[in-house]
């Protein structure tokens, strides 16, 4: 049992994941993806729990969900941001797009601002490369941007959400 | 009439889906067309892009299509005068972008509606795999195949019958083909391209070889970040099983074959196979020691055979116009065609599928229309992480596995990725080696500690703090590195400070000797300073800049004190009289 203090996660949301594919621990990753669609990350007493129902210890769960990128083990913000570093962006000046979006919200790769709006995350190709340099947000691709073109979209975004 | 629009998912990220909201809005029901969707035809840069239709006739090609257009486009269709969208119809010097290829895996792209099945039989969807189960017995299917020349499209080039062949000869009660499509190259995206616009081909280029190895399961290891390729293959393999081409006895037959779908959760090194299957058994996708091979002991320890995308999409193609036919194509020990995504600073970026035997001068400038801007063209990067950078002077190296590999770079998975002048060649060997650093899955001490290693140093040598000796300690470190790791992915992480060292050794130098970056890339070896002459005092660049680096009296030539600028460029791109220089 997970000993972590603070609310619990509500388990079960998972029972009908668990039920489709909780009988082989080989649908582990497919079971760790529909958890985070659920929860939006992977909570702690989460992984605990998938662990005692499928039947693998903690560590070979944590093990999994450290190694993959997709994995996130803390709460994202309301819009992930998604900018891409494949090649074609890298040539494409990539990196000052990614900067101007760091310096404009504050936040590192990785981090979610204060307001719990934006979630930063420098990825790999997104394979728009036609587009370069292109950033995601919540699944929407904006390409051929500027620094400046960049940090308009996320103004946008915080005028609509009256921030 | 039909209006189709390509709605892949570069299309959509270029404004596809607006564009046909925009059409959508303005039908009344009276309209003389009806309104279709089709996947990426490959030509990317003109994006998004409406085919017409008149029965089977492509009428027009409008492209760069905006919202804006949208009435325009209905009027044309319904009263078929195209003067109202002569500024969007394509142009012949474009049409030619499509005009220089030979498609053979990209044969239905772009052209079918992804998303119907009998579109793609109305092709000639099914008819190979038809063929293979009612006229071949599987060593003969394996025998077309060699005949072809096939050989593996994800990179390595292995051929495709010996790997058939092999899973054929192991026995066992349980078989499994595995499709890679975990296409994790940074600047490749031919397998997300083909998924997307053509699944049924897929699947029925897969089934041909579940039948040749006698396997009874089929599984596809998607990329995680290829949501339009996962949702349009789901659909396809529902429709699949539904007109009984998957499941108990297909097309009546006695050959019976599953397929589902993995999607991956983002790990470049699951792209090597024995990784692969150890994340399809839901672990950390560390690659395994080889032998036994995936032929003996793969998937949950079964006979495995794991082929790349774009060699399945071949498949069909080979059974139902001969092997023969496409080992006419290409050069002595690469047959057939390959498809490049052709991306970075190049004038028509896009997907380009080409005989084997072509030459790089033909694709970046017969097909791609040379670079963008016309600046100088610098290098083309081939292989992504595992390949390297290929100069001017190789540009006539023809496309064929042994003579690209013989430049130091390798023909790849297909990304074709063009840089100019304005590309640092150590910045570009430092972003694959961060790239490949972050990816180690940590196994082998070599690849792991390795790459950090040759990371710091290049990191050192583009921030002006190379050492005397570094190139050498890189090439130290390069081989050691080969020599030391057990899978593809760390035997290959030199190769990109490898050949940029072998092609760009003066950019190395001039980093570490004179402290400059011939390209005026890495920012921390750039000087700015402004020229007296041209500078009138107007003081906007010192009010610009936020280090407070600039000092002068109005109307008087400025200075930029070098101690204090952090070279962020404003006052530069505010400059009306272009008086800021750099170096």
């Amino acid at each position: 049992m997970c000993k972590c203090q603070g609310p619990k996660s509500d388990f079960s949301l998972l029972e009908p994941v668990l039920a489709k594919y909780g009988d082989s621990s080989s649908n582990l990753i497919t079971i760790l993806q529909k958890a985070q669609d659920i929860y939006g990350y992977l909570p702690k007493d989460v992984m605990y729990y998938i662990a005692e129902k499928i039947g693998v210890t903690p560590a070979d769960i944590v093990g999994v969900a450290t190694f993959y990128s997709q994995f996130r083990l803390t709460p994202i913000g309301k819009y992930l941001i998604m900018s891409c570093q494949g090649t074609a962006c890298h040539v494409n000046g990539s990196e000052r797009v990614s900067a101007a979006i760091s310096e404009y919200l504050g936040i590192g790769n990785g981090e979610t601002t204060e307001d719990g709006l934006f979630t930063l995350e420098n990825v790999a190709c997104l394979g728009c490369c036609s587009l370069a340099p292109v950033i995601m947000i919540n699944g929407e691709a904006y390409g051929n941007l500027t620094p400046d073109s960049a940090v308009s979209v996320l103004k946008e975004i915080r005028e609509k959400e009256g921030k | 009439m039909r209006i189709v629009i390509g709605e892949g998912s570069c299309g959509v990220a270029a404004g596809a889906a607006k564009v046909r909201s925009a059409i959508e809005s303005l039908l009344n029901g009276s309209e003389k067309f009806t309104l279709g969707s089709t996947g990426c035809n490959g030509m990317c840069y003109l994006e998004p892009i409406i085919d017409i239709y008149d029965g089977k006739e492509l009428v027009k090609r409008l492209v760069k299509v905006s919202p804006d257009d949208a009435e325009n486009i209905i009027k044309a269709v319904n009263e078929n005068d195209f003067s109202y969208v002569e500024n969007i119809v394509i142009t012949p010097e474009d049409e030619e972008f499509l005009n220089r290829q030979t498609r053979i895996a990209l044969r239905h792209c772009g052209l079918i509606d992804p998303e119907s099945i009998d579109d793609y039989r109305n092709t000639d969807g099914y008819q190979a795999l038809e063929k293979v189960l009612k006229t071949m017995t599987p060593e003969q299917v394996i025998e077309e195949i060699k005949i072809s020349g096939l050989a593996g499209r994800g990179g390595a080039g292995f051929p495709t019958w010996f790997k058939w062949n092999a899973a054929r000869q192991s026995v066992s009660e349980t078989k499994y083909l595995i499709c890679n499509a975990d296409e994790g190259d940074p600047g490749a995206f031919m397998d997300r391209a083909l998924i997307e616009s053509d699944p049924h081909s897929l699947i029925e280029g897969m089934l041909i070889g579940a039948y040749a190895i006698g396997a009874s399961e089929m599984i596809v290891y998607v990329r995680a970040e290829y949501p339009l390729a996962i949702i349009h293959l789901e659909k396809a393999i529902e429709q699949a099983k539904a007109a009984n081409l998957l499941g108990k006895n297909i097309l009546g037959t006695d050959f019976s074959c599953e397929m589902r779908i993995k999607a991956g959760a983002g790990a470049f090194v699951c792209g090597e196979e024995t990784a692969l299957i150890e994340s399809l058994e839901g672990k950390r996708g560390m690659p395994r020691l080889k032998p036994p091979f995936p032929a003996q002991k793969g998937y949950m320890d079964e006979p495995s055979n794991i082929n790349n995308v774009e060699t399945f999409a071949n498949v069909a193609w080979i059974l139902n116009n001969g092997g023969e036919a496409f080992a006419a194509m290409g050069t002595e020990n690469s047959k057939g065609t390959k498809v490049f995504a052709l991306t970075g600073k190049i004038k028509k970026g896009g997907l380009v599928e080409i005989p084997m035997g072509k030459t790089l001068r033909d694709v970046i400038y017969g097909i791609g229309a040379g670079i963008r801007d016309d600046k100088k063209f610098k290098a083309v990067q081939m292989g992504g992480p595992s390949g390297g950078c290929i100069p001017e002077e190789l540009l006539d190296t023809v496309i064929d596995y042994k003579a690209l590999a013989a430049t130091g770079a390798i023909m790849g998975s297909g990304g074709m990725v063009v840089m100019d002048e304005s590309t640092c060649m150590v910045g570009m060997a430092k972003f694959f080696l961060d790239f490949t650093a972050l990816e180690s899955c940590g196994k082998c001490v070599h690849c792991r500690i390795g790459t950090e290693r040759m990371q710091e140093i290049l990191t050192r040598i583009v921030k002006g703090e190379g050492k005397e000796g570094d190139i050498e300690l890189l090439e130290e470190l390069c081989e050691a590195i080969k020599d030391g790791a057990l899978c593809g992915l760390g035997q290959t992480a030199p190769n990109p400070v490898l050949t940029t060292i072998r092609y760009f050794r003066n950019e190395y130098e001039a980093h570490i000797n004179d402290k400059k970056c011939p390209a005026k890339e890495c920012v921390d070896l750039l000087t700015y300073s402004i020229d007296k002459d041209k500078c009138i005092g107007c003081t906007l660049c010192s009010k610009k800049c936020p280090a407070n680096a600039i000092t002068g009296e109005l109307k008087k030539p400025h200075e930029i004190n070098p101690e204090l600028c952090i070279r962020c460029d404003q006052c530069r791109k505010s400059c009306r009289f272009g008086a800021i220089s750099v170096e």
